[in-house]
């Protein structure tokens, strides 16, 4: 039915997840740098979360990937020249995962923000006055508890971005989506791959629902008794 | 640093590729609001037979990328002969209509789920005291319900709406020619950033900021009740204000 496709379609899958796990890591890391600035005492910091999350949410995500990509290469190529270093060419794996964690960065921002400031001050002062460190009181008192009001904006985040990685195929990125061109354009049959990866994304999608899902009922065991009393 | 030349030679080609952008919004936003009003509806229905197929509708459009579904409909479509012989291969050869029907099809899904929301959390007391007046099904919907829910939906809707503007650059793989297509033009015959992406990302930041602007006027005459300024209890005071100035 796939002419002998299907194991470099699944090939190509490894791909696209693995653009998406880093992707996902790079985001969080942003996401992180984002809510912290946005929420700090500093203006200057806060200016840049400001700017940071509004540019990046009022522009498409594939204008910025082929910024990031292609000025990203020019600037590299300016560097090298001037050290007198050899040509290195931007590696589409690194542009396309670097591109995508910036931008769900932004997103993600907003929902680690969102989630930070759930938590009630009064805890994170009193970490402070038991004579914890910053560290310590990101470390064990407000991470712990904000996962739990970040889970459903982290799961949207998370399927959006999982459908933001078939841009990567247009930037030069062997994954999925460009596999599947490829089989298309040598069977004749372009339905048959672009509806097998469709379904398989379908898949990917489910499968994230139904684990987040778990994760989201598992990190807020005990909630429902505690609000009763 | 910046080549001011190309910039003004090229700015007749963005104008052209914005007003692309624009029809692509205009017309796939049309659409999807006048497919989706009925949608929601059936989403949220009593009966199983109703919003189950709404609901498998949005959930496979939803879940898998526009990217791939725009590919299905240009390039996939066209591999079976029936489709090739039918009377919708002129409009499917078109890579306009291609994209408007994806768009269509994505808008349509995302906006459903964001009525049916709206729709869902509608007090259900608004609606038995309309029946209790006499109110008739159909009034009950127009005067009652979906002023509502519409003004629920609105910040949300508004989201999608800039969404779908986003969403409307991949047209630029299929052979559009709109803002982002112009962007890569440029860049690939001068080589150069800031007077091609850009100038697009120029053009898309005031896009944003123009609908940004334009859903913010509508909420503001929407949900004109939920501003604590310009309700009626804080007129006194406003006016008061105004009386010693």
């Amino acid at each position: 039915m796939f002419h002998g496709y299907l194991p470099m379609i699944l090939d190509g899958l490894q791909v696209t997840l693995s653009v998406a796990l880093v992707s996902l890591a790079v985001a969080c890391v942003f996401g992180m740098m984002g809510a912290s600035a946005k929420l700090s005492s500093s203006p200057v910091l806060r200016g840049i979360g400001w700017g940071y999350t509004t540019v990046i949410r009022a522009l498409p995500d594939l204008l910025l990937m082929l910024i990031i990509f292609y000025g990203g290469q020019i600037m590299l190529n300016r560097l090298t020249q001037a050290q007198g270093w050899g040509y290195i060419d931007i590696n589409a794996f690194v542009a396309g995962t670097i591109t995508l964690g910036f931008v769900f960065g932004a997103y993600l921002t907003e929902t680690f923000r969102g989630a930070i400031l759930a938590i009630p001050r009064g805890q994170i002062e009193a970490g402070h006055a038991m004579g914890l460190t910053r560290g310590q009181v990101m470390r064990d008192i407000t991470i712990p508890q904000m996962i739990r009001h970040a889970i459903p904006g982290f799961t949207n985040n998370w399927l959006v971005m999982l459908k933001a990685t078939a841009l990567v195929s247009i930037i030069g990125l062997d994954d999925m989506v460009h596999r599947a061109s490829l089989a298309s354009a040598a069977t004749r049959e372009p339905f048959t791959f672009y509806a097998l990866i469709g379904l398989i994304y379908l898949a990917v999608t489910t499968v994230s629902i139904i684990a987040l899902g778990a994760l989201n009922r598992r990190v807020s065991r005990g909630i429902k008794a505690e609000a009763v009393r | 640093m910046i080549n001011w030349t190309i910039v003004i030679d090229m700015l007749p080609a963005f104008w052209n590729g914005l007003l692309m952008t624009l029809f692509l919004l205009v017309t796939a936003a049309i659409s999807g609001l006048v497919l989706s009003v009925p949608l929601a509806v059936a989403r949220t229905a009593q009966s199983r037979w109703a919003s189950w197929p709404v609901f498998g509708f949005t959930y496979v459009i939803r879940g898998t990328p526009l990217l791939v579904q725009l590919f299905i409909i240009y390039y996939g479509l066209p591999q079976f002969g029936l489709i090739r012989d039918s009377a919708l291969w002129p409009m499917l050869r078109d890579p306009w209509f291609c994209a408007w029907l994806a768009f269509t099809l994505n808008t349509t899904a995302y906006t459903t789920e964001i009525f049916a929301g709206a729709i869902r959390t509608t007090p259900s007391g608004e609606i038995e005291a309309a029946r209790a007046m006499g109110l008739t099904r159909a009034q009950v919907f127009r005067d009652v319900f979906w002023p509502g829910a519409w003004r629920r939906a609105l910040p949300q809707y508004g989201n999608e709406i800039v969404q779908l503007m986003h969403a409307t650059a991949l047209a630029s793989t299929i052979t559009i020619v709109e803002i982002l297509r112009v962007g890569r033009d440029v860049y690939t015959n001068y080589l150069v950033i800031p007077e091609s992406f850009g100038m697009a990302a120029v053009f898309y930041l005031g896009l944003t900021l123009a609908l940004t602007t334009l859903f913010r006027g509508l909420e503001r005459h929407f949900l004109r009740h939920l501003d604590p300024r310009a309700s009626a209890t804080a007129r006194p005071a406003a006016e008061k204000a105004t009386a010693h100035a």
